[in-house]
């Protein structure tokens, strides 16, 4: 490629094509990032223009916050039923589609529906549907799971959430799973068949070794989203009944902008990045090593 | 892969079952958007007796429909041109011009797509708000360009790396200057990428609720997701607006779908194999 030679058309060229990027991501999430570091070490309480140092004193309070460890512990919850039944519908529904089926995108654009639509709306659809729908249901056909609201019963709200997550992303997962599918090699499959391979060998010995790489990235989408869910949290539970669906990032939103705790609630906020990132991380490296060259 | 007739039978019944659960929720919203409060609390199942658009009416006006309407199409069209554009031109920069100060910036770009907004949203809104900054649609566009980029940056860079590097030489030997280089041939090429870019920018932007409910405060400046959570909390005793509601926010992406459907899930199986 032929270069600028003058200092000042190649600075020109280098502002113009990197220069907005740039700008905007160092100022929108670097500076921000680290200044939230700073914040951490701050008792600021969003009002005072000044504020004083209070170094490490806010992580020591972030373990001491029994509430936050709590709806972390529960987040866990969240996050394990979430990832687990996300990817197994997903791969099921990728699995029945994959094969040439008549009207496989008419299936594919259902099962996609719910990912046209923000976590804010499906939250407040399914909370009819939960609370007079489902009712409705339970109290004509007498089926005693459905007689009042799943949303007023704390552990049936929790499952509420997981049904409703499950349904928002099995449809995005099984388009990264389709694609997957439809990269392991024909040949290979059909070397095994002649060989005497039955279907489920083939899924077992071949498909699922080769889809890894599928594995990882779904496995890694539903872990970050499962682990920062807000959205569906507010909108479908607001965290009740009495505050025991309250996943680890309403609490650090209220934390910073409702009590007002900024320094405390970044600090929390900053704990748990490190975790998830921990976690995500640790799963990429191991399932990279799972990977296999057809 | 050969089957039997009755298993396929038996896997395109459950699979239709499985798209009854999925859809269902949509059409009780549907269907109730239509009836009056006492018709959907004494049975939400049944068909409305009469099409009743009283309830459009009143959720249109309450909703303020029009204008948030209006500001989430602005915000989400400029944010996406935006991003696609100046992405595409910094991951083309990357690639031609592979130094070591460009390779460790894009690092750091990349390496940054794993801090979630969460770990931002306190120290956004303090530096923000002290700039005077906040409930502006313009600073929350900005905000969408620099969230937006990293994921756009790496993406338009794998396929940035598959142009020959010969294409554009010999454009510059004719006399081109390496900005025409780019708008002529490079992003031209590029088309296919910048619509798997934008479907999922579209996805992220015209839906996202926490970053806007930060960031805008004032009435008139809700997008949609804002102003419909903001009606369903002030209005949570009468259901038939809130359904029309629902229906007014979810219809617009809705009848985009019909049409590119096949594209915006094309985008993102692309999106997801880079």
């Amino acid at each position: 490629m032929i270069k600028e030679k003058e200092w000042w058309p190649r600075l020109q060229n280098r502002l113009l094509f990197t220069g907005p990027t740039l700008f905007a991501f160092i100022t929108v999430m670097i500076v921000p990032f680290l200044y939230g570091i700073y914040l951490t070490m701050t008792n600021w309480d969003g009002i005072a223009t000044s504020h004083t140092l209070v170094w490490f004193d806010n992580y020591t309070k972030v373990f001491q916050d029994k509430v936050f460890w709590q709806s972390f512990g529960l987040t866990l919850k969240y996050v394990f039923f979430t990832v687990v039944l996300v990817n197994a519908v997903a791969f099921l529904l990728a699995l029945g589609l994959s094969r040439g089926l008549k009207g496989q995108n008419l299936f594919r654009a259902g099962f996609f529906l719910p990912n046209l639509v923000g976590g804010i709306v499906l939250g407040l659809i399914w909370q009819f549907i939960f609370s007079n729908v489902f009712v409705f249901l339970g109290e004509k056909a007498n089926i005693p799971l459905f007689s009042y609201s799943w949303l007023a019963d704390p552990e049936k709200a929790f499952w509420a959430l997981v049904v409703v997550t499950v349904w928002q992303y099995a449809g995005y997962m099984m388009v990264i799973y389709i694609a997957g599918l439809m990269s392991v090699p024909h040949d290979v499959l059909e070397a095994a068949s002649i060989d005497g391979a039955n279907r489920w060998t083939k899924l077992r010995r071949m498909i699922l070794p080769l889809m890894v790489p599928s594995f990882i990235v779904c496995i890694f989408l539903t872990l970050q989203r499962g682990f920062m869910v807000y959205d569906v949290n507010l909108s479908l539970t607001k965290g009740g009944p009495f505050k025991s669906t309250e996943m680890v990032s309403m609490h650090v939103y209220e934390k910073a902008f409702l009590s007002r705790d900024y320094g405390l609630g970044q600090a929390e906020a900053l704990v748990l990045f490190l975790l998830v990132a921990a976690i995500t991380l640790l799963q990429v490296y191991f399932g990279k090593k799972m990977e296999v060259e057809a | 892969m050969r089957s039997s007739k009755s298993s396929t039978w038996l896997r395109i019944t459950g699979l239709i079952v499985v798209l009854c659960l999925f859809v269902f929720p949509f059409f009780f919203l549907l269907l109730n958007s239509f009836k009056a409060n006492t018709a959907i609390t004494s049975n939400p199942l049944a068909f409305p007796e009469v099409f009743n658009w009283d309830n459009y009416r009143n959720a249109f006006e309450k909703m303020n429909y029009t204008a948030s309407f209006f500001n989430s199409l602005v915000i989400t069209l400029l944010g996406v041109a935006l991003i696609s554009l100046f992405a595409a031109m910094t991951a083309h920069y990357f690639v031609r011009n592979n130094t070591k100060f460009n390779q460790y910036t894009f690092m750091i770009m990349v390496a940054a797509m794993i801090i979630p907004f969460q770990a931002i949203m306190i120290p956004l809104v303090k530096i923000y708000g002290s700039l005077n900054l906040l409930d502006n649609k313009w600073s929350l566009i900005y905000m969408y360009l620099g969230f937006g980029s990293p994921l756009a940056v790496f993406i338009y860079h794998g396929f940035v790396k598959g142009i020959p590097a010969e294409l554009e030489e010999a454009a510059l030997i004719d006399g081109c200057t390496r900005r025409q280089t780019f708008f002529r041939i490079v992003f031209p090429v590029l088309a296919p990428t910048t619509a798997t870019i934008s479907i999922l920018n579209v996805l992220w932007i015209w839906n996202d609720y926490l970053l806007p409910s930060l960031i805008l405060v004032s009435p008139e400046n809700r997008t949609l997701p804002l102003s419909t959570f903001n009606f369903y909390g002030t209005y949570s005793v009468d259901y038939g607006p809130l359904m029309a509601g629902l229906v007014l926010t979810v219809m617009p992406i809705m009848l985009v779908y019909i049409f590119a459907q096949r594209y915006i899930i094309q985008g993102v199986m692309q999106g997801s194999i880079k």
